[in-house]
């Protein structure tokens, strides 16, 4: 397609894309192109993914015998090591630094993000970032857990401490230049008459997690700056010995690291409402509650942190204040359910791969919430917080919910970023597969963390064996979910049928450029004249 | 839906030197740069406002500790350069003024003076840094017995460490600082602003003003808290 | 196309700077009175009045956006959320049980 004036010929009609309009390692490496990039992010992220992954089958595999079979020692290394490199290296950009890099340009008709090259340095900083925790990780791992609480990580660890906390660190300035693009992209670079009630459901949702990228991370840069000096210098700051507190140090990490698990999730929730709204041929329900519960649970994620603190000496008044806090956010996660529901009710809907893992997400998100809410019972919490149950309360967030939305986004977009089509029978087969997987995996869990078996044991009461030995069975049939999807979007780079503008009959400016897109989008700046998720009543498939 | 896609004409403005391709003009393009500006600035804000909340709590928590500490602290230098990083924003404010108007050697002038005033602020911070080291009042790496108040010589530690802490990371902005305001004395030098492209200028100004605002907040509270207790 | 931006006037800017010294004067000098826990509000309020003046005139936020002005409060709000619950912990860690006319239960413990 012709593109306006930019040095690329004014050929019509060649089949010129982002994708094969330079080639060589130097035109990815230093490309400013957003669609670029976040297919950096997505081949480094999956990379992670996969590491990350693999500690996992390692415990797992540890948990098959009541004595263990690996040492405690590499056993708290293996769990802390999946942490760190799932939640700062996957679920963080996941979502955020690939689709919505690649899409929220398109989806408000603008050319590219605000900030090109300030976006590529977000990805150097990423892969910095990486190489400085795999050097961890070669270096024999880190064991403090993913959190790094004072003082494991200050005075008793001899792990690789610091270079773990600096990867996450520089992977953190990452993460805070993402979300500034993105707010300012969505401020100042929409198109004549994208007003803010015809923004799609994706951009709203990751304008917020924008907002919390921005507003929390640099505070969890502070706080593992601090850990560095006392780990360094033993300058006192978390050290009771002279006066200091450990619980300011998990007060500074959760400010941080509560909003982050919604910059985990959100993003995965404007996923599902582009799916469910394209599955069901319908006008999503309830739009501006859907918006701004988005931006409900952006300003709420800061004032419910200390749920994380109720075991520990902080005042039973504040931990009161928290847990009422912290009820609170279940309801615009709740009003985002109730709405994907009610835009399914009456709706034709068809069972496409993403929609199986949209539907996934919410079932399994649901679960997660709930269970949420029992942890946010101050009480509650007491009895289970140091046990699985926690365990597989986050995990069916995180991985029933976002992991599941990534992957839903990711066939959903497939077209779109790499112009083929996976293969429709293994794609259904994998969602397939992984939704059972999953559920084998972490429902015992949650059975196991009632009984009692306290986390981050690499031993554990006879009892519990059978449970723990179906949790890894789960898990190697959700690995093998995970490498199947692998295999075949591969195989589609080069076998898949090509496909069209917009394969799905969906809605949306992106459907309405070709795949994959030129290098500037659109080969002029689009008026917007309508609202979003436009499903006519008369089903109207533009091919 | 069809229909949506309209083209509009796309003429570059005729002086647009620096705009980038993706915008469609000119002022777009300066309200990205200031709204990415402000909102690094809160990035900023957070960042230090994570050792403000920890000096809160422990300000709070040893209060006599921290006030025995202010006689280690030497009002004379943290009221002095209190006073030169003032004047450094008041040149760093006639900077903008001048590329705004064009005026090419008043920017350069006021630049060189902007850096200058940096440059005293590091140099008193120096010799501060010098006077605590030499007492002893580096925690972590040079502690001493703390003889003037020895009963504290546990948690004055702290409030040491988070003086070094939070001063250090403000000289730390300031030396960023003086490496941007230099790239802007070369493009200054090579005529690059005028009034009608001067971002660059303004937006490191707002950098420039922001690491001020930290210092006024920080003199108090580290230098002026707890005389005569 | 030229830009429309309102310059500020050089008597202006000297003005700020003017007043920014005086500020910094008087609160160097009001910390040598002895006001007991007054000393900090008066040292931060002065703090603040400073930073006002900054952002307001050489930030040019006097001259900038809604948008710009509601970025520069949430910055502050957060800053704010942030230091007062977690200040809000410690000041109440050590407030103890005292029953209360309406309590179904008396203090036990002894202590109190
Ligand atoms: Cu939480």
């Amino acid at each position: 397609m012709a593109t306006i004036a930019h040095g690329t010929p004014e050929t019509v009609a060649t089949e010129v894309n982002y994708l094969n309009v330079e080639h060589g390692w130097k035109s990815w490496l230093f490309t400013t192109d957003h669609k670029r990039i976040a297919v950096l992010y997505i081949i480094s992220i999956t990379l992670m993914f996969f590491v990350g992954g693999a500690m996992a089958v390692g415990f797992r595999v540890n948990l098959l015998e009541p004595q263990g079979i690996f040492s405690a020692e590499t056993y708290n290394r293996l769990f802390s090591m999946h942490g760190i490199i799932m939640v700062f290296f996957f679920l963080v950009p996941s979502i955020p630094a690939t689709l919505a890099n690649f899409l929220i340009p398109i989806m408000i008709g603008a050319k590219d993000l605000a900030f090109p090259r300030v976006n590529l340095l977000s990805w150097y900083l990423y892969v910095a970032g990486a190489v400085l925790t795999m050097y961890a990780v070669f270096r024999g791992g880190v064991d403090t857990g993913w959190t790094f609480y004072v003082p494991y990580s200050s005075t008793y660890s001899n792990s690789y401490v610091l270079a773990a906390a600096f990867g996450v660190f520089t992977a953190g300035f990452s993460s805070i230049l993402t979300g500034l693009n993105f707010i300012v992209t969505v401020h100042k670079m929409r198109a004549p008459g994208m007003t803010w009630s015809r923004l799609p459901l994706f951009v709203w949702s990751n304008y917020a997690t924008g907002l919390i990228q921005v507003l929390g991370t640099p505070v969890l840069a502070i706080t593992l700056l601090l850990l560095a000096f006392e780990r360094i210098a033993h300058v006192g700051i978390f050290d009771p010995a002279i006066g200091g507190d450990p619980i300011l140090f998990q007060h500074l990490f959760w400010f941080y690291s509560h909003p982050a698990v919604y910059i985990m999730i959100l993003p995965g929730m404007g996923v599902i409402s582009e799916i469910v709204s394209c599955f069901s041929h319908k006008r999503i329900f309830g739009y501006n509650f859907v918006a701004f519960s988005s931006m409900a649970i952006a300003v709420l994620s800061f004032v419910v942190w200390g749920h994380h603190l109720f075991i520990t000496g902080q005042s039973v008044y504040t931990a009161l204040a928290f847990s009422i806090l912290s009820f609170l956010v279940a309801v615009p996660s709740a009003i985002k359910v109730f709405n994907w529901t009610a835009t399914m009710h009456k709706g034709s809907v068809s069972f496409d791969t993403p929609m199986l893992y949209a539907l996934g997400f919410i079932g399994l998100f649901t679960i997660g919430g709930l269970t949420g809410l029992y942890l946010a019972t101050l009480a509650v919490d007491v009895a289970t917080h140091g046990t699985y149950f926690v365990v597989a309360h986050f995990h069916y967030v995180m991985v029933g919910g976002m992991v599941m939305a990534y992957m839903g986004g990711l066939h959903y977009w497939w077209p779109k970023i790499t112009g083929r089509m996976y293969s429709e029978a293994w794609s259904k087969f994998a969602a397939l597969i992984i939704f059972v997987g999953f559920n084998l995996t972490f429902f015992p869990q949650f059975i196991l963390g009632y009984m009692g078996m306290p986390r981050r044991y690499h031993a554990y009461p006879p009892e519990f064996q059978m449970l723990n030995v179906l949790s890894t069975a789960g898990a190697s049939i959700l690995g093998v979910g995970y490498i199947i999807p692998f295999v075949y979007m591969l195989w589609s780079l080069k076998y898949g049928p090509k496909a069209g503008k917009n394969p799905w009959g969906a809605s949306g400016l992106e459907w309405k450029i070709p795949s994959p897109p030129t290098t500037y989008n659109f080969d002029d700046t689009p008026i917007i004249t309508e609202e979003a998720y436009n499903y006519g009543p008369v089903e109207e498939v533009i091919g | 839906m069809a229909e949506t896609i309209v083209p509009v004409s796309h003429e570059p403005p005729a002086e647009a030197t620096h705009l980038r391709h993706h915008f469609a003009t000119e002022e777009q393009q300066m309200d990205a740069s200031t709204l990415g500006m402000w909102t690094f600035l809160i990035t900023e804000v957070l960042f230090f406002g994570g050792m403000f909340a920890g000096y809160a709590v422990y300000r709070n928590l040893y209060p006599a500790a921290f006030a025995s500490s202010s006689q280690y602290m030497n009002v004379v230098l943290g009221g002095t350069n209190t006073a030169v990083l003032i004047c450094s924003s008041l040149t760093m404010a006639l900077a903008v003024r001048a590329a705004q108007l064009s005026k090419q050697r008043d920017l350069i002038l006021f630049l060189i003076l902007t850096m200058i005033f940096g440059t005293i602020f590091l140099v008193i911070k120096g010799f501060e840094y010098h006077d605590k080291w030499v007492e002893g009042l580096v925690p972590g790496l040079h502690w001493g017995s703390y003889p003037e108040a020895p009963q504290f010589a546990h948690n004055a530690q702290i409030l040491f460490f988070l003086y070094f802490c939070m001063t250090g990371m403000h000289a730390l902005h300031m030396i960023i600082g003086l490496g941007l305001l230099s790239f802007l004395l070369i493009q200054a030098y090579r005529r690059v602003f005028h009034a009608n492209y001067f971002a660059p200028v303004e937006m490191i100004g707002l950098y420039w003003h922001f690491v001020d605002i930290v210092w006024i907040f920080l003199f108090p509270l580290l230098y002026l808290i707890g005389h005569r207790r | 196309m030229s830009m429309h931006v309102p310059i500020p006037k050089v008597s202006t800017l000297v003005g700020v700077w003017a007043a920014l010294i005086v500020l910094t004067g008087t609160t160097s000098a009001v910390s040598y009175v002895e006001l007991g826990e007054w000393n900090i509000v008066v040292a931060l309020l002065i703090a603040f009045m400073k930073a006002s003046l900054v952002v307001w005139v050489f930030m040019a936020i006097r001259h900038s956006t809604t948008l710009t002005r509601l970025f520069c409060i949430a910055g502050l709000l957060w800053l704010g959320i942030m230091i007062v619950i977690t200040f809000g912990d410690y000041s109440t860690r050590n407030w103890t049980y005292q029953a209360q006319p309406w309590s179904h239960t008396k203090a036990v413990g002894g202590s109190h």
